[in-house]
C-alpha cells in the first residue's frame, strides 16, 4: 500500500514529513534510526516510495546524500535522531556548506516539553548546526512540518546551494493535524539574483574584447548552473584558455581546445604561472579559495579581475573585482557571451604549451609512464581513465589519492568529479560515492581513496553490501597519510610524525563485507583488475600497493605565489 | 561611516523569527568583525526586529559584514548611513560616589551641563541618566570620574534614519 496524502486530510506530524518529501521529489533516503526519530520510521513503512539506504552511520548518511544530489542536482535527504544522530552529521553539514551541495537533513528531537532539561539524547541541533548549514529550523508542531520542509527545499536547491536542518520533536511526529501544502513561501530575506547587471556585464565584455590574454577560471558554479555550454561558447568565441578549479573540473571536458589544466597548490603549472601572466581574469562561479591563490598579494598581478557568482558576499572577499557581477553563472554567460567579440590568443596559449611540455617532461610523465619502480598513483588513475575512456563518475577522497585523480582522469563528462574540497573531510569518498552510484544507476562511479580516508568511513561497505550498490572501490595504498607524510618531508625536515599505518588485510575485510577485493602490486596487473572490477556485477575493491613516500608535483608551497610552484 | 574613529553604524532589519539574534551574533565572532556595540529591538512592524551595529573597521570590512549579514535568511536590509543621515543616540546610566563633601553640588553642575538626568540620590552615591552620542557620554564619564564612579553602564546606539 502506498500511501499519498490529499490537501486538507488530517495526518500525523511523520506522515506529513514523508508527504512532503514526495512532494519534493524525493525518492531516496539516507539515514539512521532512533528514539526520537521512530514515528517518522513508522510512517515510512506506509511510504514504499521512499526508499531508504541504511547507512552504518549518520556521517555517512550526510556525504551520501551529498555525492547523490552532485550527480542529480536534486537535493540529498538524511534522517537521523536526536542527540549524537544529529551531531554525528555535523562534518557531512559542514562539508556540504563548505561545497555547496543541497542537501535536507531532518533530525528527531525529544518531546518539546522535555527541549531544554537535558533529556535523554537531546542537543541543541540549532545550536550546533547554525553555522554549518545555510539554515536550520526546530520543529515543535505538527503544523508547522509542512511548510518547513517545503521551505527547506526551496532554501537548499536555490541560490548559492547548501545544506538546510530541520529537528523536529517527537511530539510534532505524532501530533495529528490536516495536511496542507499549496501555502505560498514567503521568505522576504531571500531573494538570490539571478541575472547580472547589465551594466556590468558589458563594462566586461568591453574589458574582454580588449584583452590580449584573457584568461577563464570556470569554478563549481558552472556545473550548479548547468553552465557547460555557455562556458565552452564564450572560451571557443574569444578563443579564451580555461582552467577549473577542483571543484569545476568536468565543467569542460579535458580534450576540449581551449581547457588548458587545473589551478591550485597541485594543479598544473601552466594555469597557476599564467595567472600572473594574464591581463584579464573571468572567475565564473568560484571563490579565489586560499589553496587556489597561494599569497594573496602576489596574485594575479597583472590582471584586471571579473568575478561573476551568485554569492555577493564571495565578490570581493579574498581577490578584489575590477567588475563584480552578481548573478546565476549561466544567465550572466547567456548575457555576455553576445557581447564579445571573435578573437585568436594563438599567442597566449602558447604560454600555455610551454609550461606544459615542462611539466610533463619533469613530472608528468614518469608518473603515468613509469618503466621500472613501484607502482605509481598516477599511473593508475590513468590506466583508469582510459580504461573507462573519461566517462566514469570518479568520487575521490583527500589528500594524495585527490589529487592524483584529479589530476590525471580525463572527465569528459559533466558533473563527473565529486570530493571533498573545501572542508577536506577524509572518509568522504566511500559514502559520497555510494550516493553518487544511486543517483546515477547507468553510469560506471568509481571511488579512488587512500588506505587512511578508507579506513575513516569503512563501515559503510556494509551499506554498500546491503544495497548492492554497484560501486567499484580503489584504495591507493601507500601504508602513509601520504599528504601529511609529504608535508613533513619538504617542510619538517623528514622528521615524520605520526604517519604510517599499519593496515589491516583490505582483501579479507572486503571480503568480510561480502564484497569481492583483490590486490594488485605489479604494473602488469594494474589494467587487467580494472577489467575484471568493471566486469563483475556489483561493488568490486581493488588495493593497488603503491609507491610509499611518492610526492604530488607541482606543488604551490603554502604561502608561496602562484607563479612560485614548483616541479620538484 | 565616521572617518574619523573608524566607526560605522550598521542598521539591519531582520524578520522576527527565533535564532536570528544567535545567528547574527554567530557571524560575528565567526568572522572576527569588531564590534563597538549591537542594540537589538522591536519595531513598529511586529513582524520585524531591528539591529544596530557599531562596527570598528575600514569601508572594506563594513562591506564585508553588511554582505555576510545577507547571508542569513532572515535578514531583509543592511543599511550603512553616514552619520549625518542618521539621528544616532545612546544612554548611559552612572552611580557616583558623593561622600566627599561638595561633591554631590559639583556633580549636578556638570550633569546640568551634559544635561544628565539625576534618577536616584541617596546620602552615599547618585544615579544619573545621560543620552547623546558616544563622544559626549565618554566626556560626562571622563568627567565625573574624579568623584568616584561606583557603576557604569551604557545600552549602546541605537539609531533612525533622518
Amino acid at each position: 500500500m502506498k500511501k499519498r496524502l490529499k490537501e486538507g486530510q488530517k495526518a500525523t506530524g511523520a506522515e506529513i514529513v514523508c508527504e512532503a518529501l514526495l512532494r519534493e521529489g524525493t525518492d531516496i533516503i539516507f539515514g539512521y534510526p532512533g528514539g526520537a526519530i521512530m514515528p517518522v520510521y513508522d510512517a515510512l513503512l506506509k511510504y514504499p516510495q521512499l526508499h531508504h539506504i541504511l547507512v552504518r552511520h549518520e556521517q555517512g548518511a550526510a556525504h551520501a546524500a551529498e555525492g547523490f544530489a552532485r550527480v542529480t542536482g536534486k537535493p540529498g535527504v538524511c534522517l537521523v535522531t536526536s542527540g549524537p544522530g544529529a551531531t554525528n552529521l555535523v562534518t557531512g553539514l559542514a562539508d556540504a556548506m563548505m561545497d555547496s551541495v543541497p542537501i535536507v537533513c531532518i533530525s528527531g528531537q525529544v518531546i518539546s516539553s522535555l527541549i531544554g532539561n537535558d533529556a535523554f539524547q537531546e542537543t541543541d541541533v540549532v545550536g550546533v548546526t547554525a553555522m554549518v548549514t545555510k539554515h536550520n529550523y526546530l520543529v515543535i508542531k505538527p503544523e508547522e512540518i509542512a511548510e518547513t520542509i517545503k521551505e527547506a527545499f526551496h532554501l537548499a536547491r536555490t541560490g548559492r546551494p547548501g545544506p538546510v536542518m530541520i529537528d523536529i520533536a517527537k511530539d510534532a511526529q505524532q501530533g495529528i493535524t490536516s495536511f496542507s501544502y499549496s501555502k505560498e513561501i514567503t521568505l522576504p530575506g531571500y531573494r538570490p539574483t539571478i541575472t547580472g547587471n547589465p551594466k556590468q556585464v558589458k563594462r566586461a565584455a568591453e574589458i574582454i574584447n580588449k584583452s590580449l590574454k584573457p584568461f577563464i577560471l570556470a569554478g563549481h558554479g558552472i556545473l550548479i548552473s548547468h553552465a557547460e555550454k555557455e562556458l565552452a561558447a564564450l572560451a571557443e568565441k574569444s578563443h579564451i584558455p580555461v582552467a577549473t578549479t577542483l571543484h569545476g573540473i568536468s565543467s569542460i571536458p579535458r580534450d576540449h581546445r581551449c581547457y588548458v589544466g587545473m589551478l591550485g597548490m597541485h594543479g598544473n603549472l601552466s594555469p597557476n604561472k599564467c595567472t600572473n601572466e594574464a591581463d584579464v581574469i573571468i572567475a565564473l562561479g568560484m571563490r579565489f579559495d586560499d589553496r587556489v591563490t597561494g599569497k594573496i598579494s602576489g596574485y594575479a598581478r597583472r590582471a584586471k579581475v571579473i568575478h561573476i557568482d551568485i554569492d555577493p558576499a564571495e565578490l570581493n572577499k579574498n581577490v578584489p573585482a575590477e567588475v563584480p557581477i552578481v548573478g546565476d553563472v549561466k544567465h550572466v554567460l547567456q548575457q555576455l557571451n553576445p557581447l564579445i567579440s571573435k578573437a585568436d590568443h594563438k599567442d597566449w596559449f602558447v604560454r600555455f604549451k610551454e609550461y606544459d611540455k615542462l611539466e610533463f617532461e619533469k613530472v608528468i610523465k614518469n608518473e603515468v609512464y613509469p618503466k621500472t619502480g613501484q607502482i605509481k598513483m598516477g599511473e593508475v588513475i590513468r590506466r583508469l581513465s582510459e580504461e573507462t575512456k573519461g566517462q566514469a563518475i570518479v568520487v575521490a577522497d583527500v589528500g594524495q589519492n585527490q589529487m592524483f585523480a584529479a589530476r590525471y582522469y580525463d572527465f569528459k563528462v559533466a558533473d563527473s568529479f565529486i570530493t571533498s574540497g573545501g572542508l577536506g573531510t577524509m572518509g568522504f569518498a566511500l559514502p559520497a560515492g555510494a550516493g553518487a552510484k544511486i543517483g546515477r544507476p547507468n553510469q560506471e562511479v568509481w571511488v579512488i581513496t587512500g588506505d587512511g580516508g578508507f579506513q575513516m568511513k569503512i563501515q559503510e561497505m556494509a551499506t554498500i553490501f546491503q544495497e548492492n550498490i554497484n560501486l567499484k572501490i580503489a584504495i591507493l595504498n601507500n601504508n602513509y597519510l601520504g599528504m601529511v607524510r609529504q608535508w613533513q618531508h619538504l617542510f619538517f625536515d623528514k622528521k615524520y610524525s605520526e604517519v604510517f599505518l599499519r593496515n589491516p588485510n583490505f582483501i579479507k575485510l572486503s571480503e568480510g563485507f561480502g564484497i569481492p577485493a583483490e590486490k594488485v602490486d605489479k604494473r602488469n596487473n594494474i589494467l587487467p583488475a580494472i577489467k575484471r572490477a568493471r566486469k563483475h556485477k556489483g561493488p568490486y575493491l581493488i588495493e593497488f600497493v603503491v609507491e610509499t613516500e611518492a610526492n604530488v608535483f607541482p606543488m604551490m608551497p603554502a604561502g608561496a605565489a602562484v607563479d612560485e610552484i614548483r616541479l620538484e | 561611516m565616521n572617518i574619523k574613529n573608524n566607526l560605522s553604524t550598521l542598521i539591519v532589519s531582520v524578520q522576527n523569527r527565533p535564532g536570528v539574534l544567535f545567528r547574527i551574533a554567530g557571524l560575528i565572532r565567526r568572522r572576527r568583525f569588531n564590534i563597538e556595540s549591537l542594540t537589538v529591538s522591536h519595531t513598529e512592524n511586529p513582524q520585524l526586529s531591528r539591529f544596530t551595529i557599531l562596527v570598528r573597521g575600514d569601508k572594506e570590512t563594513v562591506e564585508k559584514m553588511s554582505k555576510q549579514l545577507y547571508r542569513i535568511v532572515e535578514v531583509l536590509k543592511v543599511s550603512d548611513p553616514k552619520d549625518v543621515e542618521i539621528v544616532a543616540k545612546e544612554l548611559a546610566l552612572i552611580k557616583v560616589s558623593i561622600k566627599k563633601d561638595g561633591s554631590r553640588v559639583e556633580i549636578t553642575n556638570i550633569a546640568n551641563h551634559f544635561r544628565a538626568r539625576v534618577v536616584n540620590v541617596n546620602p552615599e552615591y547618585m544615579i544619573l541618566e545621560v543620552t547623546g552620542n558616544e563622544e559626549k557620554i565618554d566626556a560626562f564619564y571622563e568627567n565625573t570620574r574624579k568623584f568616584g564612579i561606583i557603576e557604569f553602564v551604557r545600552t549602546g546606539r541605537t539609531a533612525l534614519f533622518k
